[in-house]
């Protein structure tokens, strides 16, 4: 497994340009262009089960979901940052990708740490020692293990019609 | 206790008595904005459309904006999927290519009043806020969602006051001012927040509380929102809503925030935000002279038409300098057809302006003025992250269409005042 680390306010154009955003759709599509503009080295060689390590803002910018359906997409486990935009949390519960915000856990990492996760405890481990991170209200967990939020929506039409 | 505008429209909206920060409520938005994008959204739920249909009809606001014309037949393909579906769905809401950027023509139209409750699949739906409405963005999952149940859930966020006093100087605009408030609070200084700006409003038009709300997102911010006054009813009555149409919301007086700001206008000087984050932001001093290849005016943040006419006038009996290329996008038909009227077009073909159609152009990078490697571009639009305007070599400079302006003539960036106060004598 491997740990991806970025800076502060990394935004949507550099997990996904812009100019890609009305020509490419399918995960299959947004894969090779990953985090294009931030790491060139990381749409080739990613892998499922790894994590990316972020700092504050991540994900700011665009109501772009694309970067989210990529990273899902490739099998990202997670993304631990000290905090992210607002929309782009919204579109990983849509996408069921799960965010770690523990800013603790950021600052503590050092390169080639070991960093382990137990999302339903919610704590994070990093080089042995464990940090708490805050749970989902029970609402939004059950959009996010419901696997997104369409096979959510879709369950709830079935459920409204049954 | 008080109540703050967010938690009175979501109570509201969510029939509860009140709610409190934190709480997750339920809500049928009054519209949901979709544009380009719509054709990605739809494509999600083909079958599901077939079987349920779209919720609410009435909802809907599609505006194709983004790439228009169409750059290719992948666009276009995108486009007439677009139409097909309006037109299966009986759709009301429907903007075809040249109406104008999204949400320009949404505040136009009326489909964004005071008290209503919107969201958008673009960031930048939050602009509605300078007409008292609730306004923000989602992703395109959650409007495939909202197309197919109408309706979705919201956070009731905390809320931020920011008092303003005194009046902007000449010269100096509401783009100032936002860009000013972002590099003070950060890029993320109101993640998951709400914005309300008190004092004195009256002395800000609707095209200057629009740029401000519009640029909320920059600072992280759910809604930035404006009290309704005099100038937002005569502005409503003069795009035919009447004021039975809507019922304006506003905070309480003891309403509780998480941060109280106050910013005098009469000290705000121009700026520029550097690459490539909003929140780098320096006095236009502090970069005199760096030059530029390529000056954009427009977009959903600076493209009405008392910014063409502030360009225009600075522009008067002037040309563009050798070497720079300005475009001009006009952020509606309306305001095209206006300014093409009034002749500030004509005066800003003539100072040597490119006139684009009523888009988005090239501030995504998706088209119409991209950049290349190794150039500037001083733009008046709200994004200068890296490969923006599709090339991660270049670099883009946010400024207000003043400075802009008064930067095309010289082809290095220009303190507008001198040039402002110039053509107003």
């Amino acid at each position: 497994m491997k740990i991806w680390k970025y800076d502060d306010d990394v935004n949507t154009d550099m997990l996904f340009p812009g100019k890609y955003t009305y020509t490419l759709a399918t995960a299959e599509e947004i894969k090779p262009h990953l985090l294009e503009d931030l790491d060139s080295e990381f749409a080739g060689n990613v892998k499922a089960g790894d994590l990316i390590l972020a700092g504050k803002n991540f994900g700011c910018g665009s109501s772009r979901e694309q970067p989210v359906v990529g990273l899902k997409a490739v099998g990202i486990q997670a993304i631990v940052g000290k905090s992210f935009s607002r929309i782009f949390y919204r579109a990983a519960i849509n996408q069921g990708l799960l965010l770690v915000e523990c800013p603790d856990a950021v600052d503590a990492y050092r390169d080639g740490d070991e960093v382990t996760l137990d999302p339903e405890a919610g704590l994070v481990k990093v080089a042995g020692k464990t940090y708490s991170f805050p749970k989902l209200p029970p609402e939004i967990l059950a959009i996010r293990d419901a696997g997104g939020l369409l096979p959510y929506t879709l369950r709830a039409l079935k459920e409204s019609r049954a | 206790m008080g109540k703050t505008f967010a938690e009175k429209v979501l109570a509201k909206k969510s029939n509860r008595a009140e709610v409190v920060p934190g709480q997750i409520v339920i809500v049928e938005p009054d519209h949901m904005l979709t544009h380009d994008n719509t054709s990605a959204i739809i494509g999600k739920i083909g079958g599901e459309l077939k079987e349920y249909g779209v919720a609410r009809p009435e909802m809907p606001v599609i505006v194709l904006d983004h790439v228009i014309p169409a750059s290719d037949e992948k666009t276009a393909t995108n486009h007439l999927k677009t139409r097909e579906f309006v037109k299966k769905f009986n759709l009301k809401h429907f903007y075809d290519v040249g109406q104008g950027i999204c949400h320009q023509v949404v505040l136009e139209k009326g489909l964004a009043l005071p008290g209503d409750l919107v969201v958008g699949s673009d960031s930048h739906t939050c602009s509605y806020g300078a007409v008292g409405a609730f306004s923000t963005g989602i992703d395109r999952t959650e409007a495939s969602a909202l197309l197919l149940r109408g309706k979705t859930w919201l956070r009731v966020p905390e809320t931020i006051k920011m008092t303003l006093t005194n009046e902007l100087a000449p010269g100096v605009t509401a783009k100032d001012l936002v860009l000013t408030i972002i590099g003070n609070i950060g890029a993320d200084g109101a993640n998951y927040q709400a914005v309300e700006f008190h004092g004195n409003i009256g002395s800000l038009s609707i095209d200057d509380r629009f740029v401000i709300a519009n640029m909320g997102v920059e600072m992280g911010a759910k809604i930035a929102v404006f009290p309704v006054d005099k100038k937002t009813k005569a502005y409503l009555k003069s795009i035919g809503v009447k004021e039975s149409a809507y019922e304006a919301v506003w905070a309480d007086k003891d309403a509780q925030y998480v941060r109280e700001l106050a910013y005098d206008l009469s000290r705000i000087e121009p700026v520029v935000a550097a690459p490539h984050k909003v929140d780098n932001v320096k006095p236009v001093s502090a970069l005199d002279g760096l030059e530029f290849q390529q000056v954009l005016l427009g977009t959903c943040t600076n493209g009405r038409l008392s910014d063409l006419e502030i360009a225009a006038d600075i522009l008067e009996g002037k040309k563009v300098a050798p070497g720079v290329r300005f475009l001009v996008l006009p952020a509606s038909k309306e305001i095209f057809d206006e300014a093409l009227e009034k002749g500030i077009i004509a005066r800003l073909s003539r100072a040597g302006a490119v006139i684009l159609p009523p888009g988005c152009g090239p501030c995504l990078g998706a088209h119409q003025g991209c950049l290349a490697p190794g150039e500037k571009c001083l733009s008046t639009s709200n994004r200068n992250f890296k490969g923006r305007m599709g090339c991660k070599d270049a670099e883009i400079y946010l400024a207000s269409p003043a400075t802009v302006a008064a930067s095309a003539i010289t082809g290095k960036l220009t303190d507008p005042r001198k040039l402002y106060q110039e053509v107003r004598r």
